[in-house]
């Protein structure tokens, strides 16, 4: 396997780092967009936190990886026949999270998956031939410059994120499985701007800079350099690092059921979308959700106004309605209403 | 170090540039790539022929040209192999056919963004990522990039996201014709560095100090420190050193950093203007010169405080940069400008949007002169009827081919085809009521930018006020990049109309040698009084508006002329007709109200652009 920079090793860019670490926690936040300047290791975060990720159990042979505890009709492999007659479990496989790329020149069969082609030429077989939202089932899938990505492709993702499934009518073919996946995202807004139903699907938005101060530029080169120089070298040297955040993940999880909300907090993150007018329910749903999760993280038990506070700007950046004549940006609005809601 | 490199007598700009392809050619997958900023001719010729040269025996070095498709770029199926074999065989792309040497991209300033981000992504993970017509493989490809830059203008340049990742922004404008003659480094010496470079070390003194001076030349993306790293390496090994001298840092700090300063190192970086993110190649003319002679007493240097050995490097680097650049330095508002119109490359993927709309599907039915055959779903078409149409060809005694194709099969993809429309806003900055037009002019730009995703428009900003016009905003679809811009315009001044309608002009002319459909919308009271050549007076003033207007209406744009007088103007209504302008009284321009007149505007221009096309 190709050696990729730690993610611990990752100098600063704490906010993209936590985005990400919730959405490998609690996958329902609806996936992370990273949105910044060129050269700040976005790509690279998301794709060292691939490596980190705990493996998850499958049912073996399953090309859509279906989870063994689930119901085995929904899988149009036939997974059923994988279980025993009398409800046996099948046997299953332990296999990496995937992170799914989803490359800018990808074709829409690819993407959605395709008659087999080599089958249908050699043996006149029917069959069908998953696509990346396929593999991506139970993982993530990462497009790196998200707003570059042609329209139909952004069309085919936007339905396949909200239903969580993917439905394939063509070529005679006519077949849906399931495509639960956590989106990531990155691009540089200056190349171009996201279609506002597609940062919808995002459940958080994280803005990323370069960083200014001379001490963790040096840090972030030196790193970088040493990397180049010798990967593996650096690679070990970080492991126990990366192992350490692979264990928070797995017990964030096992705490994540368990957290509690208060009511207080519950109103007080209401109040928060109400006063900036977020669009609909999502904002406040995904703002709870963020906020448990970490909670989770942290070790706590419920649910806190610091967490809120915390997290309201990833959470809610992208949902504020757009005020084109109001020049300052939504980061700063959704300050002044954290100011309000919880007082300083 | 500096001259004696590429030879005795050679000019700064050359000595540079051959220094540079000697640092490439020992490290081009760490260095990933040079910008070199040239017309085609023998300085450019010479150049590649030196690092066809530097390259190892048998490295690859291969031209992409401008139209290349995605599949010959990434790969995709092979559709000859496919035929004759009957199964799916996969082609090498270009990319993955060069591993281990060098691509060269022809005409890189015409490059699209799309095709940009894809030879980025390949530079950063030294792979290719296959997803494409039912393949889905990975292939080392371990590349150096040379973009050739043929752009004359200051606002064509190669794809920021590429050369952003490049080492060196190379210019030749200015090599002699003698430079040419000047005998270079010899091969072996390259490959002999090549064997040392695995082995130089670096001192993490001369690393701070590398990222001091990106620091102090306000050149933010960190990648540009870790290139310049890279390069002192190679600068090392290129000179027999074991360890990175300051010499090789301050070589690499000239070469890499300086041509991407956006701030002097002596001066504060000025207060409103925060350093742009990120920086366009050094326009034409002057060059990065080389570090001038080391002076002596650097070399016993090695026990030099921190501080001392930043700002030394600083003052090398410094001496380097190029007049032009300098000036624009010294000059806060010069930076602006190249900051704002770092999008480059845009030109090119708007003409090819433009001629060939974007894919929208694929249907059956035979390829038309709109439509194109989509081999590929053709094939799928027919694959499951293979068994059904041997048998039937056996039975009429017919010989099959591998794979019988009919022409129900046929699967063309179409185009959308959508001229874009480029609404260039005008507006009148000038005397008292400046303030609030060009507040209501912003809104009105952003309110049709909010949706522009959407329909696929940009929109640009000329303000005209003191002496001449300025375009604060090249055509654009970024809000981010345009609410940058709009920040802080100044207001007040005389009113340079016929300069005004001038630089309108070229915006729009050059909007349309990008196939996209220009609107101008001029916003103002029509009352110049400065004329072209920037002297004051009535008269003359209107004189050359009216001159500019009748020379704007033969160039045929759309045009409409919001008068933001509180009565009818009686100038602005004639400027109007001399323009061939639709005439709106709007005395309070609100950005609502405007937008919305525009809008109304573009989409009747669209129309009669579609009928002309129809």
């Amino acid at each position: 396997m190709r050696v990729v920079f730690p993610f611990s090793a990752i100098v600063g860019q704490e906010e993209m780092k936590l985005a990400l670490l919730v959405g490998a926690v609690s996958p329902t936040v609806g996936g992370v967009l990273v949105l910044g300047d060129r050269g700040t290791g976005k790509s690279t975060a998301v794709r060292a936190l691939a490596t980190l990720l705990p493996k998850m159990a499958v049912v073996s042979g399953c090309r859509y990886a279906c989870d063994p505890t689930s119901d085995p009709k929904n899988c149009v492999e036939g997974c059923h026949a994988r279980h025993g007659v009398d409800g046996q479990p099948p046997e299953t496989a332990l296999v990496p999270v995937p992170v799914v790329d989803l490359p800018l020149g990808a074709t829409e069969d690819r993407v959605v998956g395709a008659l087999d082609l080599e089958r249908a030429l050699t043996q006149g077989v029917k069959a069908f031939e998953p696509g990346l939202l396929a593999r991506a089932n139970r993982g993530f899938l990462y497009i790196d410059e998200v707003n570059l990505l042609e329209d139909h492709l952004i069309d085919v993702l936007l339905d396949v994120a909200a239903s969580g499934e993917n439905v394939v009518e063509r070529e005679g073919i006519s077949i849906r499985h399931p495509a639960r996946f956590v989106l990531v995202g990155s691009g540089n807004p200056e190349e171009g701007e996201l279609r506002p139903q597609l940062l919808d699907r995002f459940g958080l938005s994280v803005e990323i800079r370069t960083p200014t101060d001379l001490a963790s530029r040096i840090e972030v080169v030196r790193r970088r350099d040493a990397f180049d120089r010798d990967p593996q070298a650096f690679v070990a040297a970080w492991a126990a690092e990366d192992a350490k955040i692979g264990q928070l993940i797995l017990d964030a999880r096992a705490r994540l059921p368990k957290i509690d909300v208060s009511d207080a907090v519950l109103e007080q993150a209401s109040k928060l979308c109400m006063l900036l007018g977020t669009d609909g329910l999502r904002g406040e749903l995904t703002l709870l959700r963020t906020a448990r999760a970490v909670a989770a993280l942290d070790g706590a038990d419920e649910v806190t106004a610091e967490h809120i506070r915390r997290v309201a700007p990833s959470a809610l950046r992208h949902r504020l309605r757009r005020n084109v004549l109001d020049d300052s940006g939504s980061t700063v609005r959704i300050e002044r209403a954290l100011q309000e809601v919880f007082g300083e | 170090m500096s001259n004696a490199d590429a030879g005795p007598g050679a000019s700064p700009p050359w000595a540079a540039a051959a220094r540079a392809v000697a640092l490439f050619a020992i490290d081009p997958v760490g260095l990933h790539g040079v910008s070199l900023r040239s017309l085609a001719g023998p300085a450019r010729d010479r150049w590649l022929a030196l690092l066809r040269d530097y390259l190892p025996e048998g490295a690859p070095l291969r031209r992409v040209p401008n139209h290349i498709t995605d599949s010959r770029l990434l790969g995709g199926l092979d559709l000859a192999a496919t035929l004759r074999t009957g199964k799916p065989v996969a082609e090498r792309g270009l990319l993955v056919e060069a591993d281990g040497g060098v691509v060269v991209l022809a005409m890189a300033e015409r490059l699209t963004t799309g095709t940009a981000g894809r030879i980025g992504g390949v530079l950063d993970r030294a792979e290719v990522q296959l997803e494409r017509d039912g393949l889905g493989l990975r292939s080392a490809t371990r590349i150096g990039v040379v973009a050739l830059d043929e752009g004359l203008n200051e606002d064509e340049f190669p794809p920021i996201a590429l050369t952003d990742r490049f080492a060196f922004l190379l210019d030749l404008a200015n090599v002699t014709e003698s430079d040419l003659a000047v005998p270079a480094i010899p091969p072996e010496t390259i490959a002999a560095a090549r064997a040392r470079l695995e082995s130089v070390t670096l001192s993490d003194e001369l690393l701070s100090a590398i990222c001091s001076a990106a620091l102090a030349f306000g050149v933010a993306p960190v990648r540009a420190s870790v290139l310049a790293i890279k390069a002192a390496r190679a600068a090392a090994a290129l000179a027999g050193h074991e360890t990175v001298t300051q010499e090789d840092a301050a070589a690499a700090v000239s070469l890499v950093l300086a041509p991407r300063a956006t701030i002097l190192p002596s001066a504060e970086p000025p207060d409103e203007e925060p350093p742009p993110p990120e920086e366009p190649p050094p326009e034409d003319s002057s060059e990065p010169e080389p570090p001038p002679e080391t002076p002596e007493e650097q070399e016993d240097a090695d026990s030099i405080d921190p501080k001392e050995l930043e700002e030394m490097m600083i003052a090398i680097a410094q001496a380097t940069i190029p007049d032009k650049l300098l000036a624009q330095l010294r000059d806060g508002k010069a930076v602006r400008a190249r900051a704002q119109s770092s999008n480059g490359g845009r030109s090119g993927a708007a003409k090819k949007k433009g001629r060939r709309g974007r894919p929208s599907a694929t249907r059956a039915g035979e390829p038309t002169a709109n439509t194109r055959l989509n081999l590929i779903e053709t094939l799928r078409a027919a694959a499951p009827w293979q068994p059904i149409r041997r048998q039937e060809a056996a039975r009429e005694g017919r010989t099959t081919t591998l794979v019988e194709v009919r022409r129900s099969d046929f699967r063309c993809t179409h185009f959308k085809q959508r001229s874009e429309t480029t609404t260039i806003f005008v507006v009148d900055a000038s005397g008292s009521a400046a303030l609030q037009r060009l507040a209501e002019a912003k809104g009105a730009v952003e309110l049709l930018l909010a949706d522009c995703y959407v329909r696929r428009d940009s929109v640009a900003l000329v303000a005209f006020r003191g002496k001449t016009a300025e375009v604060l905003l090249p055509p654009t679809r970024s809000l981010v990049r345009a609410k940058r811009s709009l920040a802080g315009l100044p207001g007040g001044g005389g009113t340079p109309l016929a300069s005004a309608i001038d630089t309108a002009a070229m915006v729009a002319t050059g909007c349309r040698d990008r196939s996209q459909t220009p609107v101008l919308v001029f916003l103002t009271d029509g009352q110049g009084n400065i004329a072209r050549d920037g002297t004051p007076g009535r008269p003359q003033a209107e004189k050359d508006a009216i001159e500019s207007a009748q020379a704007l209406r033969v160039a045929g744009f759309a045009t409409m002329l919001i008068d933001t007088a509180r009565r009818p103007q009686a100038m602005a209504q004639k400027l109007a007709a001399e323009m061939g302008a639709k005439y709106l009284l709007l005395p309070y321009a609100d950005a609502h109200a405007m937008s919305k007149a525009v809008r109304a505007t573009t989409a009747e221009s669209a129309a009669a652009e579609g009928r002309l096309k129809g």
